[in-house]
């Protein structure tokens, strides 16, 4: 069963055991630490699956990366799988040459993401398909 | 600042013309992503309102714009020879936030001023990452950056390794250097500005000491100055607080109220030329004691202009405090607007005191006839509008809306002052609340 919540700009749904959290058009300090007290918070609840849904981000910057770092080395503090999805293709190229994608599995859609943790899916670490 | 970079080694270039346009497509990239790091980070400097903020933040964008995945800024104190974590990211709970830095290494560093890798680092700059190598590994840092501004020593920024797990590259150091440099001038403004400020404050604490000894000093003057005459004694003071009472009801502000009452303090300075025994005349003066007398608004200006006081015209309004409103007042005759409006005040206060003091030749007159004294002459020796503001002052302390500051310097053998209210309320009404215009003046 899906619920849906929205704290201020930061829209989040529960999937099972897993939560989706979805990014704003332009990450940057101010969203980007929203969706980083959502990630927390969820790690805190004893949520150990999340997905980062960037299907309305255009762009993020330098302060938003350096968020995501934080949250991936959040996700490995906490022994948690942390899946992007929805990432536009220059977002993607953008993880990928910073090496994000080293640490992060990258699902073209959340039906794909979702069905990694069904699957139990270990090997998609790399961006699958990326939006045009 | 110096720009020379600590080479650590560069990938080397793909082969094949396809993976040499996909290295410059993703080479472009970084730098464009470099690039908006760099503006803004610009422009979180430029935009600092809060200097932790402003720390924290471009501390973050250089992080991100490498994904690092850890470090540090650290601000360099000189007199507590350490340096001090002021922003991290990663490091978990380090043991300490101040690594002791000695002299000789700050200026090895200042002197260096380039990323310094710990795997490689030479010399000098290996002497420092050397000494603190256990630290360094404690927290995983693999760069140092000296933060160096006009070859002082800012800070360092503290970096471990980046996401991609790949080396830092010469571009790296060359877009980590040009981030660095903003934060370092970011952090130098920042102490510029801190010491400007404490400068400042430093100041004011010594121009308020300087004002309170130059108050003290002119209260020892006034004092000095009633001691010549053995009949007046605390006439000065007592002028110089009537006079503030009336300014402050007129709506002046601290520093012209502050201003007034030290005039009053040195409103007869100019009596110390004035010979002895004229001053302690027993009787009324005769028309050669009196031309005397005369002398001492001008004596006093002439002793009072060539001091450089903290308040304006105080020479003035002691050479003005014997003119009248309608020009038969001494020692220059100006009438009505042309009588400085401090003047004014001290001209009432002088003659309120002198009135409700014993003379040698009278005993102090009862308040009634003080007051229709005021009434008598408001608009030919006193201005209405210094009339008023003394009846509201002294009308709003009989009614106990204000403190009793008047009241308590009155003589305490005059007594049933509430009786003077309605005359006081006559006295406000007759004169408009002072906006009657002085005859002087017509």
């Amino acid at each position: 069963m899906a619920e849906t919540t929205r704290d201020i700009s930061i829209q989040t749904r529960a999937v099972g055991d897993a939560a989706i959290i979805y990014a704003s058009d332009y990450l940057n300090k101010l969203t980007g630490e929203r969706i980083e007290r959502e990630c927390r918070r969820q790690f805190d609840s004893g949520r150990r699956t999340l997905i980062i849904n960037f299907r309305d981000t255009e762009l993020v910057n330098s302060i938003g990366v350096s968020i995501l770092v934080g949250l991936i080395d959040a996700a490995e503090q906490n022994t948690a799988r942390l899946i992007f999805s929805d990432v536009n293709s220059n977002t993607a190229n953008l993880f990928e040459m910073l090496g994000l994608t080293r640490h992060v599995s990258v699902a073209a859609n959340e039906a794909e993401a979702l069905s990694w943790i069904t699957e139990g899916d270990s090997s998609a670490s790399a961006v699958s398909e990326a939006r045009p | 600042m110096t720009g020379k970079l600590v080479s650590i080694g560069n990938p080397a270039l793909p082969h094949g013309r396809a993976s040499e346009t996909n290295y410059m497509e993703t080479n472009t990239q970084r730098l464009i992503h470099a690039f908006s790091a760099l503006a803004d980070l610009g422009q979180e400097i430029a935009d600092a309102g809060d200097f932790e903020d402003m720390l924290r933040n471009s501390f973050h964008l250089l992080l991100g714009s490498l994904a690092i995945r850890r470090g540090g800024v650290a601000e360099y104190d000189r007199e507590a020879d350490q340096l001090r974590l002021v922003a991290a990211r990663g490091l978990g709970e380090p043991a300490t936030d101040t690594l002791p830095l000695s002299t000789e290494h700050a200026q090895h560093l200042s002197t260096l001023g380039s990323p310094m890798s710990l795997a490689d680092a030479t010399g000098e700059a290996g002497r420092f990452l050397e000494d603190h190598k256990q630290v360094f590994a404690a927290v995983e840092i693999d760069l140092v950056l000296p933060l160096v501004v006009r070859e002082e020593l800012i800070g360092v920024v503290l970096l471990g390794e980046k996401a991609s797990g790949e080396k830092f590259t010469d571009d790296d150091l060359e877009v980590l250097s040009a981030l660095s440099r903003h934060i370092g001038v970011g952090i130098h403004s920042h102490r510029l500005i801190e010491d400007v400020e404490q400068k400042a404050a430093e100041n004011l604490r010594l121009y308020d000491g300087l004002r309170a000894i130059y108050k003290e000093t002119v209260r020892a003057f006034a004092a000095a100055i009633d001691i010549k005459d053995r009949y007046t004694q605390g006439h000065s003071v007592r002028v110089g607080k009537y006079s503030e009472v009336i300014a402050r009801e007129m709506g002046w502000a601290d520093e012209e109220v502050e201003g007034i009452t030290i005039a009053g303090y040195l409103h007869d300075i100019g009596k110390l030329i004035v010979d002895l025994s004229v001053i302690n005349s027993p009787d009324r003066f005769n028309a050669k004691d009196s031309a005397e007398m005369s002398r001492h608004p001008a004596a006093g200006y002439e002793i009072l202009a060539p001091i450089s006081h903290p308040y304006a015209d105080i020479p003035l309004m002691a050479r003005y405090h014997h003119e009248r409103m309608d020009g038969n007042g001494y020692p220059d005759g100006l009438k009505g607007d042309q009588i400085p409006p401090g003047a004014k005040i001290v001209t009432l206060a002088d003659s309120f005191d002198a009135m409700t003091t014993d003379r040698p030749y009278r005993k102090k007159l009862p308040l009634e006839d003080v007051l229709e004294d005021f009434r008598a002459n408001t608009g030919t020796q006193f201005d209405p509008e210094v009339v008023c503001a003394f009846c509201r002052a002294f009308l709003n302390e009989i009614e106990g809306k204000k403190e009793r500051r008047l009241l308590n310097l009155l003589n305490r053998n005059y007594s049933n002052i509430e009786e003077l209210s309605p005359l006081l309320n006559q006295m406000l009404s007759e004169f408009n609340g002072g906006t009657m215009t002085a005859s002087a003046n017509n």
